[in-house]
């Protein structure tokens, strides 16, 4: 489903990680660690075709990208906005799976309010209920356990789980472990950094000739 | 295609700023010039003035063209689902010109006969913006498209737009003043087409592109 070979994402001309490979297959969770910095939002967006300044291969299929920025129109109601975001994928709007959906993630009374008025744990849900509408079987997450109260952090991995079982793959970029049974670790290390990397006495003196 | 028109128009309504808010701007400023500089009031001037008017308050409008699905995160999904990127982006291009080049149109006579413009002008300066507004939305969607990730991009946008939007503001301004003195329209009407086509073909790809580019700089 996803073949990644010695994948390097770069920023500012130089290597984040050292290089990764990997294989996904269907059914799959992989759960990509890494301290803060290491490029694992980078390395998701890559996969999701958001940046394109990286060395090495990968093969995907079409995915679904969830990323800090959830997506959601806050001035449309979670039916406008899944019926807009199944509009990209092509398929016809379904309000009763909408629904389905939206009571599945705990906000179904939120189903006809804008977006903009939920709170931030609120919107997750909603995007949450998104992914379960969506046909694409590649799930990209990054950092999904944001904002997200105990009872939404069981329905996650009910989800995520859910989605392994039907044949889906998901790789979820995350700092809290999800009770997730199965799962492939993949660990980002940072790589040493070179003689580029300023001195604090580097920094200041360039802030004192602007300032 | 038709469900991206119908989100844009959701948007359009329940935004309301998006749609009131250039058209009181170019109401205002037009007032302003009345009130400031009475003497331009009738002269052959004032053509000129309404058209740099108009290109202000789109400039004021490009802004905020992509800012809103910028930060929400609506475009990365755009980029990463849509089958069809460009095509979302012409909708937004589409909707952009309907909310302002469109409504500064139906708008344009009136301001001109408060500038003192005859009556009679009236259709030319109709024509006029009719044929010139898709070009100024087309090609400040570009700028717009490279600005975005930026926080105070407004000034950058400015420069950036401003010299593209000269030839539309020349032939413009000159269909205006041919009209006036009873001379053919037509070579100003044949440019304002031409630039205006141009734009078309060249403004989604250069968008798409731009947004790119910004979403990446992130």
């Amino acid at each position: 489903m996803l073949e990644l070979e010695e994948i390097v994402c770069e920023r500012d001309g130089r290597g984040l990680f050292a290089p990764v490979s990997i294989s996904v297959q269907a059914g799959e969770y992989i759960e990509l660690t890494g301290p803060n910095g290491a490029g694992k939002s980078t390395l998701l967006r890559t996969l999701a075709g958001l940046h394109s300044r990286y060395s090495g291969v990968f093969e995907s299929v079409d995915c679904l990208y969830q990323g800090h920025r959830l997506g959601l129109d806050g001035l449309l109601t979670p039916l406008e906005n899944f019926t807009w975001f199944l509009g990209l994928e092509e398929q016809t709007p379904d309000h009763e799976r909408f629904l389905g959906a939206l009571q599945r993630t705990g906000v179904l009374e939120k189903a006809y309010q804008p977006c903009s008025d939920m709170s931030a744990g609120q919107q997750r849900r909603v995007a949450m209920a998104r992914w379960l509408l969506s046909s694409r079987s590649l799930w990209l997450l990054d950092e999904p356990l944001t904002a997200l109260d105990a009872s939404a952090q069981k329905v996650l991995v009910q989800i995520i789980s859910e989605h392994c079982q039907a044949g889906g793959a998901v790789v979820c970029a995350t700092h809290g472990e999800l009770a997730i049974p199965e799962k492939r670790s993949v660990r980002l290390e940072v790589v040493a950094s070179t003689a580029e990397t300023p001195t604090p006495d580097d920094s200041l003196g360039v802030r004192t000739s602007q300032g | 295609m038709s469900r991206l028109l119908r989100r844009e128009w959701q948007v359009a309504l329940r935004a309301k700023g998006a749609i009131i808010n250039p058209v009181a701007f170019l109401l205002l400023s037009t007032m302003l010039f009345v009130i400031a500089a009475p003497d331009t009031v009738g002269s052959d001037a004032a053509a000129g003035i309404l058209w740099t008017l108009v290109l202000l308050t789109q400039l004021l409008a490009l802004d905020g063209m992509y800012r809103r699905d910028f930060d929400s995160g609506v475009l990365e999904q755009t980029l990463v689902g849509a089958q069809v990127p460009f095509v979302a982006v012409l909708t937004r291009i589409f909707m952009q010109w309907l909310s302002t080049g469109f409504i500064m149109t139906m708008l344009a006579p009136a301001l001109g006969m408060l500038l003192g413009m005859p009556i009679a002008l009236a259709p030319a300066i109709a024509l006029a913006m009719l044929l010139g507004t898709p070009a100024l939305s087309l090609l400040g969607s570009i700028g717009a498209s490279v600005t975005v990730g930026f926080s105070r991009g407004g000034v950058i946008l400015a420069l950036l737009v401003l010299p593209l939007f000269l030839p539309t503001l020349i032939f413009g301004a000159g269909l205006v003043a041919a009209a006036e003195t009873g001379s053919s329209i037509m070579p100003q009407v044949y440019a304002l087409s031409l630039i205006s086509l141009i734009a078309l073909a060249i403004a989604p790809f250069a968008t798409l592109a731009g947004l790119k580019i910004s979403i990446e700089m992130q």
